[in-house]
């Protein structure tokens, strides 16, 4: 009972806050609402028994991509009024885009079928003794080792390729270097001259 | 009726009672960290510090309390009403939060869950919204700037704490904070064959590069100095808070300190034995395990206070390359050096 009641709770507030996401007229307001929606489905998995991946995604996406998000968002300069202002100009063709989505989405639900010796082998429910990070862990690091360290790879790539594209040296610009700066004692920065009096270097 | 009381109420009242007591003791004695962050710093800078309400100064911080709470609390008019007060609320929130799962003693636990260390780790990483929220509602240079600031420093430098984080684990083998603590009741001490030296087993010895980093870390990751950048009152005036007073700028305050005591409570749990008593021995093994917890919370808490009174603050770059060019790829190292040498040796849990 108590399980339903807060299934109840977290799905109708990640509902209403996605709706908040598209709605809110303040982009902000739009990322607060998705970080909420962030936040209660990540109760939802805690539900579900995943509490390892109702972590990570308060970790991953809560933690770090939505504040990324936010820190973007913030920067923008945004005019609310010229933002509504097109509203009915774009509304036929958007309409037209979200219905012919709506009958592929309704096509592919629609016919979709499934082997009837599959059913009930989709997933395998770990045992109550074995933790969820060490049924993910068993799996994740020998049966999916390839598709792990492939994933990896290309974030590896994406990483860099952000990094090419951004990275300049200017000429003018003065860089600290610190391991110089480390370095430097007095034998390399100072000269010691006995200067007699009257006399000057 | 009888089993809805026995399964459902009865745990919830449970609950509640522990949340109760928890709640006070701590925010208690985050009045009396307080105190002492500002006594200590006073001392290193050879000053009384606060001395004039009650004995020594000691009621001090309640003085504060009361002084913030009847202040009255200015909304600038351009700000966004909602999310400005709503920010310092959230910020106290997500600081409170974390200590569900603190095991402050033996057993003495609200939430024993398996996944206690990556729940402290989300629970904190949230902080940086109030800090956020609180610079871009504000709807103002200063704390806008903070705003911006404090989002990358307290992203940066989570990295370097899930890598420590993941050392220790590996040396646990379970994400439970509970089992931290056990699994360093066996170590070098019983190694050496002086099981009665027990802080010898704890992991501040074997892993000390880690606790160091952790330790750096976060300080930066609560926004102490030297990593104060979110607030540097000498750029920023107070950052994100400068348009905060009263009641809403006091929940910052609070939530700052409770998420250092939190991060002290960590550190003596990852690398100080958390509850164990230093020397398995009558009379050290008489004390109980939370009054051992507490001590070495405060400790850490010496120690950061410390920091604040001698190092100067960092510049934004310094602390930037400090975090993502030394940190992160000394942590990483360290998690494949710990992983490999538990798998040679074959002490892996």
């Amino acid at each position: 009972m108590i399980q339903a009641f807060f299934f109840y709770l977290f799905a109708a507030v990640t509902v209403a806050s996605a709706f908040g996401v598209i709605s809110a007229r303040n982009p902000v307001h739009s990322v607060l609402f998705l970080i909420l929606a962030f936040f209660n489905a990540a109760g939802l998995f805690v539900l579900m028994g995943a509490e390892f991946l109702a972590m990570l995604l308060v970790v991953v996406y809560v933690g770090a991509v939505a504040v990324l998000f936010l820190f973007v968002v913030m920067m923008l300069d945004v005019d609310f009024t010229e933002l509504r202002s097109g509203l009915l100009e774009y509304m036929p063709i958007g309409s037209v885009i979200g219905l012919i989505l709506l009958a592929e989405l309704l096509m592919v639900v629609g016919g979709w079928a499934i082997e009837p010796g599959m059913i009930g082998h989709g997933a395998t429910p770990i045992t109550a003794a074995t933790t969820n990070v060490a049924a993910i862990g068993a799996v994740l690091y020998t049966k999916y080792i390839f598709f792990f360290q492939v994933a990896g790879l290309v974030l590896l790539v994406a990483m860099i390729g952000a990094i090419v594209l951004t990275l300049r040296h200017k000429a003018f610009v003065k860089r600290q270097n610190i391991e110089e700066q480390v370095a430097r004692g007095p034998a390399t920065a100072i000269e010691i001259v006995s200067v007699e009096s009257g006399k000057g270097l | 009726m009888s089993a809805f009381w026995a399964d459902y109420l009865w745990p919830l009242i449970i609950i509640v009672a522990e949340s109760l007591v928890l709640l006070v003791v701590l925010l208690i004695g985050v009045a009396y960290v307080i105190y002492a962050d500002r006594k200590i710093w006073a001392a290193v800078q050879m000053r009384r510090g606060p001395n004039v309400v009650g004995p020594w100064g000691l009621l001090q911080s309640f003085a504060d309390m009361l002084k913030f709470v009847f202040k009255e609390p200015t909304i600038p008019s351009g700000a966004n009403k909602g999310i400005f007060i709503f920010a310092p609320f959230f910020a106290t929130m997500v600081a409170l939060a974390a200590w569900a799962v603190i095991p402050v003693a033996d057993g003495w636990v609200i939430s024993d869950i398996n996944v206690g260390i990556l729940y402290v780790l989300a629970i904190s990483s949230l902080g940086v919204y109030g800090t956020i929220m609180g610079g871009w509602a504000s709807n103002s240079k200063y704390p806008f700037l903070s705003a911006l600031r404090s989002a990358a420093q307290m992203v940066s430098y989570e990295v370097s704490i899930g890598f420590v984080i993941i050392t220790v684990l590996l040396c646990v083998g379970s994400l439970n904070l509970s089992d931290v603590v056990r699994a360093q009741s066996h170590g070098l001490a019983s190694a050496l064959g002086v099981p009665w030296l027990s802080f010898l087993n704890w992991y501040w010895l074997p892993l000390l590069p880690m606790m160091v980093i952790f330790f750096i870390s976060a300080l930066a990751e609560t926004n102490r100095p030297p990593f104060d950048l979110a607030e540097a009152e000498s750029e920023l005036v107070a950052g994100f808070m400068v348009e905060y007073g009263s009641s809403l700028y006091m929940l910052f305050m609070l939530a700052e300190y409770v998420a250092i005591v939190l991060q002290c409570a960590m550190l003596s749990i990852l690398f100080m034995g958390g509850w164990a008593s230093p020397i398995d021995l009558p009379p050290f093994n008489w004390i109980p395990g939370v009054i051992w917890f507490v001590l070495k919370i405060l400790f850490w808490f010496f120690m950061f206070a410390m920091v604040k009174a001698f190092v100067p603050r960092y510049r934004y770059d310094q602390l930037m390359r400090l975090g993502w060019k030394v940190f992160l790829p000394l942590s990483l190292a360290m998690v494949v050096i710990v992983a490999g040498v538990l798998q040679v040796t074959g002490w892996a849990p």
